[in-house]
């Protein structure tokens, strides 16, 4: 690698064939004072305003819900991250992801946060005119107007430019006159404003509107009776001739669509980070109760049975936020990039995300997933106690679950990152092609081994992630030689790939996150982590392994397909260790801190 | 009206108490400091309201240590405090504490002077008194509630069994407990605006400290609780004299 090449900052996707250096990523243990401050106040703000209210919360008692998002509003946490001119705080994205995993603590409570600084505030403030950002932005930065997004319907979820809402000019030509269902509208019961997608006439693709609440035509269904989230506002929303002006036009005719897309990669990571304050939360809680729940004498937390779940939940945690904030601090730069080059900031920040949207897609399943898995054990250590509607992990059980569905289903998420991993490739933005073919090269060859490597604190995690790289590459090539356009239909096998992206991305931000982290305090001090880093990986090898089977027994045979199985058993092989001493050692720090403390 | 906030940095209500030294010092590793919860919840947010109400003109802040305190008082200017100052020392009791302060406080002349009743590390509840009786003002300890009127406080205090109500000419220090005022959280202005309010930091002339540390004994492991049953009252009896010893 040159010089020029390894200073390059890392493009999206690019993960899988190039290294990145631990010192140009971002890890959350580099926090400065400030957002250390604004992380307290959320903290603070969920303590007292929103855990001790959590049942009446999900009672949906009468105007509670806005109450609390005013009161967040006055403490400024729904503007931060829009521009000062429209009254918010300007701050920067990865401050924005940590107010938004601080808060995602916050059960129902933060779907609305997110559902109204999201989905209902950034399509006006990234699409709307001046007029239109003056007019809304302000207000809803401030609180006193609150956001809902209209897109899905009842016969459009995951193929959402499939709506049959339409809209047709009035005969005066002053209004667009909307007519259709949307349903699991967030925030409807309570939101001052709408963005609705719809088509105009027989237009190919939608278009945005800014939608009031008090336009005619517009009602609400009742509440949905839902599994979990339940004090979260979610209506159908009805729309009869419902009379927009024409200035309400959000963006140009036809361009609903990019919107929602463009959103939705936003969301998707932010999603992530919700979840991984989530996790956080209920980790803590089963530390505690495992420290203070006494059976056969000793604290539960005794037994290695609980000290195995504490380290897994742990280490599934520590590994998605090192994969959120490393993505956050890419988009990030490729923003501040694209200004530097005299793009316009919001566009900017528009260009920038979308490049990370192949990371958004694999952090919302990986820390979604992480949150179902830590709710699940939560509620198994807290035994009998877990599935009593008295002791919180009920709600952190039911609660999660829809994380795995909203923002994109997990499964479409998959599909997205194979999918956007193959388009790039064939457009020439990412050059997989080479790198494929040197590891099919490899596959005659006979394996080097540990020739000429020296012995450092990371050479081994590195030597795996790199062979992970080649496994996802070696499967990967394999699926579109072999399935070509075929492929697509293969759902399978995306998710196969999906998933051994998924690893190798997440695997590659933790090691990253360590070394960073070894470098700033020291071998010592980072100990566990060195263990989470260990076990994860470990863990993330067996699981490429398994896809990657999966995947090349479904579409090569003969001598090829064993050819191929042995150069994937090569590329994830990782020397045994005592996984379960360093589980102990992770389970003892949280239980000496009694708190989730990584 | 000029209001001077004392504020000390503590650690965290939740800090594992470690014990270095052969006993004589407290570890500081892992531990999260925060400002001692009645300078803030109740000094601090008291001295910020009656600015509010237009009693006040200024809200000072002081604090005594060394520059790792300095996220703490950042934190208080993030609440509203107009100016903070940091007197540079490392002081080893609140006799010094409370000179180092009180040598500020002469050197501007304040009208008021707030602090928390007692601080939650040490629980001496000393520096307050000390601070007046070296600035020669009165002090008013256990205040439950605080109005300014002219250069009149109205402080009512808790006292044993009761209440009681004050009155007195300022200057006064006052120290502060629950009642006074209610806690606030830092709202995003005040978090961007405590970067741009002045920090002073000030060299003090040196006072040698009255008392020392020997050593620290962590408080012995709590007993188990026993419940007997009401209608066993014979049993309570037996268990006070023989167990408990304490009739």
């Amino acid at each position: 690698m040159n010089t020029t090449e390894s200073v390059k900052a890392i493009k999206g996707g690019e993960f899988l064939i190039r290294e990145t250096a631990a010192e140009s990523i971002f890890i959350p243990e580099e926090w400065n004072e400030e957002q250390l401050m604004i992380a307290e106040t959320c903290t603070n703000f969920l303590a007292q305003n929103v855990t001790p209210n959590l049942n009446r919360i999900d009672e949906q008692e009468e105007g509670l819900m806005a109450h609390l998002m005013e009161e967040a509003g006055n403490l400024g946490l729904l503007g931060i991250s829009v521009p000062e001119e429209y009254g918010g705080f300007g701050k920067d994205f990865k401050t924005a992801m940590l107010v938004t995993e601080k808060l995602g603590a916050g059960h129902s409570f933060s779907v609305a946060f997110s559902a109204h600084t999201g989905i209902g505030t950034l399509p006006i403030l990234y699409y709307g005119n001046d007029a239109q950002k003056q007019k809304y932005i302000p207000k809803l930065a401030s609180g006193e107007w609150k956001g809902a997004y209209c897109l899905t319907e009842p016969g459009a979820g995951s193929d959402a430019n499939s709506g049959k809402a339409r809209a047709k000019l009035s005969a005066d030509g002053k209004y667009y006159l909307i007519t259709g269902q949307k349903m699991w509208i967030t925030n409807a019961g309570f939101a001052d404003i709408f963005t609705v997608f719809a088509k105009i006439d027989n237009d190919e693709n939608l278009s945005a509107f800014i939608v009031e609440k008090d336009f005619e035509g517009l009602s609400l269904n009742t509440e949905e009776h839902k599994m979990g989230i339940k004090g979260s506002s979610t209506r159908q929303v009805f729309f009869n001739d419902c009379k927009v002006p024409v200035e309400n036009l959000l963006s140009e005719r036809q361009n609903g669509f990019k919107i929602a897309v463009n959103i939705l990669n936003l969301g998707r990571i932010k999603l992530g980070g919700g979840t991984v304050g989530a996790s956080k939360d209920v980790i803590s809680l089963a530390v505690k109760y495992a420290n203070e729940r006494e059976q056969f004498g000793r604290p539960i937390s005794k037994y290695g049975a609980i000290r195995y779940k504490l380290a897994q939940q742990a280490i599934r945690t520590y590994a998605s936020e090192a994969a959120i904030y490393r993505a956050s601090q890419n988009m990030e730069e490729a923003t501040d990039m694209l200004v530097e080059s005299g793009m316009d900031s919001i566009k900017a920040k528009l260009k920038g995300t979308e490049q990370y949207a192949i990371e958004a897609a694999i952090i919302k399943v990986h820390a979604s997933e992480t949150l179902d898995y830590v709710v699940d054990e939560g509620v198994q250590i807290y035994g009998g106690m877990g599935f009593s509607a008295e002791a919180p992990m009920d709600r952190a059980y039911r609660d999660s679950r829809i994380n795995r569905i909203f923002e994109g289903t997990n499964e479409i998420n998959r599909m997205l990152t194979v999918d956007m991993m193959l388009k790039r490739a064939m457009k020439g933005e990412l050059d997989l092609m080479g790198p494929a073919q040197k590891v099919a090269g490899e596959l005659m060859s006979i394996p080097d081994f540990n020739a000429g490597e020296e012995d450092g604190l990371f050479t081994k995690e590195k030597k795996y992630i790199a062979g992970f790289k080649k496994a996802v590459l070696m499967v990967a090539g394999g699926a579109v030689q072999k399935l070509m356009a075929q492929l697509g239909k293969e759902q399978e096998v995306l998710m196969n790939l999906a998933d051994m992206l998924i690893e190798l991305y997440v695997s590659e931000s933790l090691q990253l996150r360590v070394e960073k982290l070894v470098g700033i305090k020291g071998e010592e001090a980072t100990k566990e982590q060195l263990d989470i880093m260990r076990v994860y990986i470990s863990e993330a090898a067996e699981r490429i392994l398994k896809s990657g089977k999966e995947a090349l027994n479904s579409f090569a045979e003969g001598d090829e397909l064993r050819m191929m199985l042995m150069g994937l058993r090569r590329f994830t092989k990782t020397e045994d260790f005592n996984t379960t001493q360093a589980r102990r050692n992770i389970a003892a720090k949280l239980i000496a801190e009694n708190k989730y403390c990584f | 009206m000029k209001i001077l906030v004392c504020i000390s940095q503590v650690p965290d209500t939740s800090t594992k108490i470690i014990l270095k030294d052969n006993n004589t010092a407290i570890s500081s590793d892992g531990v999260t400091y925060i400002i001692n919860p009645y300078d803030e919840w109740y000094a601090l947010i008291r001295a910020l309201e009656l600015k509010e109400t237009g009693v006040a003109t200024d809200v000072h802040l002081i604090t005594v240590g060394k520059a790792d305190v300095e996220p703490i008082i950042r934190k208080g200017l993030a609440l509203g405090g107009d100016e903070a100052i940091r007197i540079d020392a490392a002081p080893n009791d609140a006799y010094e504490t409370a000179n180092y302060i009180a040598e500020y406080a002469k050197s501007v002349g304040y009208d008021l002077i707030l602090c928390g009743k007692e601080s939650i590390d040490y629980n001496n509840g000393t520096t307050g008194v000390m601070i007046a009786e070296l600035l020669d003002v009165d002090y008013i300890g256990f205040a439950t509630s605080i109005q300014i009127e002219g250069n009149i406080a109205t402080v009512n205090r808790e006292i044993e069994g009761g209440e009681e109500t004050d009155t007195c000419n300022l200057p006064v220090v006052i120290a502060c407990q629950k009642g006074v005022a209610e806690a606030r959280i830092p709202n995003m202005r005040g978090i961007m605006a405590a970067r741009t309010r002045p920090l002073k930091v000030v060299t003090p002339t040196a006072v040698a400290p009255v008392a020392s540390i020997l050593s620290y004994e962590m408080p012995p492991a709590k007993a188990g609780i026993k419940l007997v049953d009401p209608d066993n009252m014979d049993e309570l009896v037996e268990l006070l004299h023989s167990e408990a010893k304490v009739i």
